[in-house]
């Protein structure tokens, strides 16, 4: 019988098989951030171990960063980072600290340096390295036992995951992005509908897609519980691949992607489930609760929970709007917000910034809307400014920042204050996520401009010619 | 790691599902840069309401955290297991948990006990009933009894070996260092590394 990508890439990666055991799978890159690799370093010393293999580990400095200001105030977090600055001196491991031009999110570097590649197996103390599989990578986030399991042996003992696919028939419509795409499928599959599996995204709508989008969609794979997304690699990934500073170069690239077309499903290969959804239907999507499952799209209103069949949605559902300070039935397009976020490993790429500019060129923030460009990594930002995507965010009024997390969680100076209300082109809107009682609208790039122009949530085909 | 075979407590049911692990232990507790002293931070949002469960008098001491479906969604930090064990959890009960909190679990002394909705259901009944009820997770025969209630839970032999014996996964690992070598021979030197290697 035929075998999945996953399949094939985990079967190459196999170190040591036993009866009963778990597999020992080989770990090609390891990448590391400061927030979840302390305790692992301090393991490793206190066992007295070393990193096996520095090459093949790649650090960088993200979730606490300021993102407008090259030094860090909060002492905790600076210690937090200057751990990480230490460890990596001690263990000899490629680090890029803040101010570094190849700093940046953990998921926007690998892939911009080209060391993500397909056919790898990825992974990091960070629940979205699943972004990587738009490569067709196997990548998939881990906790610090793992991190330190890694460092010592750059293998981890896993159980073999299940397989599922996620077939996107038809055509996104003008206008519909793959964050509304993958928006879409997280409301219909719900948070848990994933667990366990590898997913893999196919059909016309995902082929159509460009790197950035497919990296947008595998990296929210996590919210619906999957433990990993991929998509098969073909001529879309090749051309981004080509050229980038640790892809394979002469006949090494040659060599590279004969072996790369090899990672395809075969045709009469099973995957244990199937799911299907038609891509025409999508329209720009938004979220309305505590959970990325709890989306509607923005032409709809907030929904009942008393109309939910379901006793446990029904009680989140409620809860949720409580904590959103929201009333059903209220037309999403009418919610209006304090704050809107462009940025973070979700949509912090030159694609979504380029897709945002476009809807911002000529216009201006609305009053009271503190609207915020955070690029995901620094050479992003280099790349807008040499395209002048700059000069458009700050002439319509936006804060144009250094590359960070940000406000895609808390750990940082960019929060919301206690009810304050967000649209955000981040990942998750649960409770507290962007600061203590900050309310978050996940919403994609476009939908976050149009919205910081009007000042409640909007589409850019809602905009007024300018 | 300290050897797990049965462990008998009290238990406290938190009625939520999808409880995500920004709310077992929010980002700014995060930054810290050690592994214990987190029990302070778990559900600590939640906590500044003096009816949420683990306020009220009658659970403090509770063991066992009973939860709804999908417990442990969303981010990958181990700080939330760390948490849990902090404040003096052994087991969590739920009908399903996220992967990586699964794992980290299973990493970190706090044991993921799986069961069936109805399940998860009669035993919040119980313990509602009568908070002092003797709840007993028997790892060696992968079984939660609590009054009449006997379920089962599931977990592969290779880990439930592991946790009774309580053995270092590193350690365990560092036997095949033979397997890896020669895995590491047989690698493409095309692979990339993120600098040239020594
Ligand atoms: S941008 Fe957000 S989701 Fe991505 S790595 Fe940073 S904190 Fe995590």
């Amino acid at each position: 019988m035929g075998r999945t990508l996953a399949e094939k890439v985990w079967d190459a990666h196999v170190v040591r098989k036993a009866e009963g055991e778990p597999d020992l799978v080989y770990i090609d890159l390891h990448l590391v951030h400061e927030v979840t690799s302390p305790q692992a370093f301090d393991g490793l010393r206190l066992a007295g171990r070393t990193v096996r293999r520095p090459d093949l580990t790649l650090a960088t400095e993200d979730h606490n960063v300021p993102t407008d200001a090259l030094t860090i105030t909060d002492p905790i977090s600076l210690k937090q980072v200057e751990t990480l600055r230490a460890n990596c001196q001690e263990f000899d491991i490629r680090l890029h600290s803040m101010g570094d031009a190849r700093q940046g999110i953990v998921h926007v570097i690998g892939p911009q340096l080209g060391v993500t590649q397909p056919g790898m197996t990825i992974v990091c103390g960070d629940s979205h390295t699943s972004t990587h599989g738009a490569f067709g990578a196997l990548a998939f986030g881990i906790g610090t036992s793992e991190v330190e399991h890694v460092l010592a042996t750059q293998t981890l003992p896993l159980v073999r995951p299940k397989t599922m696919a996620v077939t996107v028939e038809g055509r996104l419509q003008p206008g519909v992005t793959s964050k509304d795409l993958v928006l879409a499928l997280i409301a219909q599959v719900g948070t848990g509908g994933g667990q366990g599996h590898v997913v893999e995204y196919r059909g016309e709508a995902v082929r159509e897609l460009s790197m950035e989008g497919r990296m947008t969609v595998c990296n929210m794979s996590i919210e619906w519980g999957a433990r990993a997304g991929m998509i098969a690699p073909d001529e879309t990934t090749y051309a981004y691949l080509e050229g980038r500073e640790h892809a394979p170069a002469g006949a090494d690239w040659s060599a590279a992607v004969t072996d790369w077309e090899a990672l395809r499903t075969d045709d009469d290969a099973v995957f244990d489930e199937e799911v299907f959804l038609d891509a025409s239907v999508v329209t720009p999507f938004v979220t309305w609760g505590t959970n990325p499952g709890q989306g509607v799209a923005l032409a709809a209103a907030v929904p009942d929970p008393a109309a939910m069949l379901v006793g446990s949605e029904r009680d989140a559902a409620e809860r949720a709007l409580i904590y959103m300070g929201l009333t059903a039935g209220t037309p999403m397009r009418e919610i209006a917000v304090d704050t809107v976020f462009l940025g973070s490993c979700t949509n912090g790429r030159m694609e979504d910034l380029r897709a945002a500019a476009e809807v911002v060129k000529g216009r201006r923030v609305a009053d009271g809307v503190r609207a915020l460009v955070v690029p995901g990594s620094m050479l992003v930002k280099l790349q807008a400014e040499k395209e002048g995507l700059d000069s458009i965010f700050r002439d319509a009024g936006f804060d144009w920042r250094n590359a960070g997390c940000s406000m895609c969680l808390a750990m940082n100076p960019d929060t919301l204050a206690p009810g304050e209300r967000s649209a955000s082109t981040s990942n998750r809107n649960f409770e507290g996520r962007q600061g203590r009682g900050g309310r978050t609208h996940l919403v994609s790039p476009a939908v976050a401009a149009a919205t910081a122009i009007t000042g409640h949530l909007t589409a850019p085909a809602d905009l007024q010619e300018v | 790691m300290d050897a797990f075979t049965a462990h008998v407590g009290r238990a406290v049911p938190l009625r939520r599902s999808d409880v995500d692990t920004d709310q077992i232990i929010p980002s700014d507790w995060l930054k810290r840069v050690e592994r214990t002293g987190f029990g302070a931070g778990l559900f600590s949002e939640w906590r500044e309401d003096p009816a949420f469960v683990l306020n009220q008098e009658r659970y403090a001491g509770a063991s066992i955290l009973l939860a709804g479906q999908n417990f442990g969604t969303g981010s990958s930090r181990e700080h939330a297991v760390w948490a849990l064990t902090d404040f003096g959890f052994r087991a969590v009960v739920s009908e399903r948990f996220a992967d990586i909190f699964r794992s980290n679990s299973l990493k970190g002394g706090l044991l993921p006990v799986q069961l069936a909705r109805g399940e998860v259901e009669a035993l919040m009944a119980l313990v509602e009933a009568d908070h002092s009820l003797e709840v007993t997770v028997d790892l060696a025969a992968r079984e939660l009894r609590a009054g009449d209630l006997v379920a089962h839970f599931p977990l592969d032999d290779f880990t439930r070996w592991r946790l009774m014996e309580g053995l270092d996964d590193i350690g365990l690992t560092l036997l095949h260092e033979q397997d890896i070598s020669s895995y590491e021979q047989r690698r493409p030197a095309r692979l990339p590394a993120t600098r040239p290697a020594a």
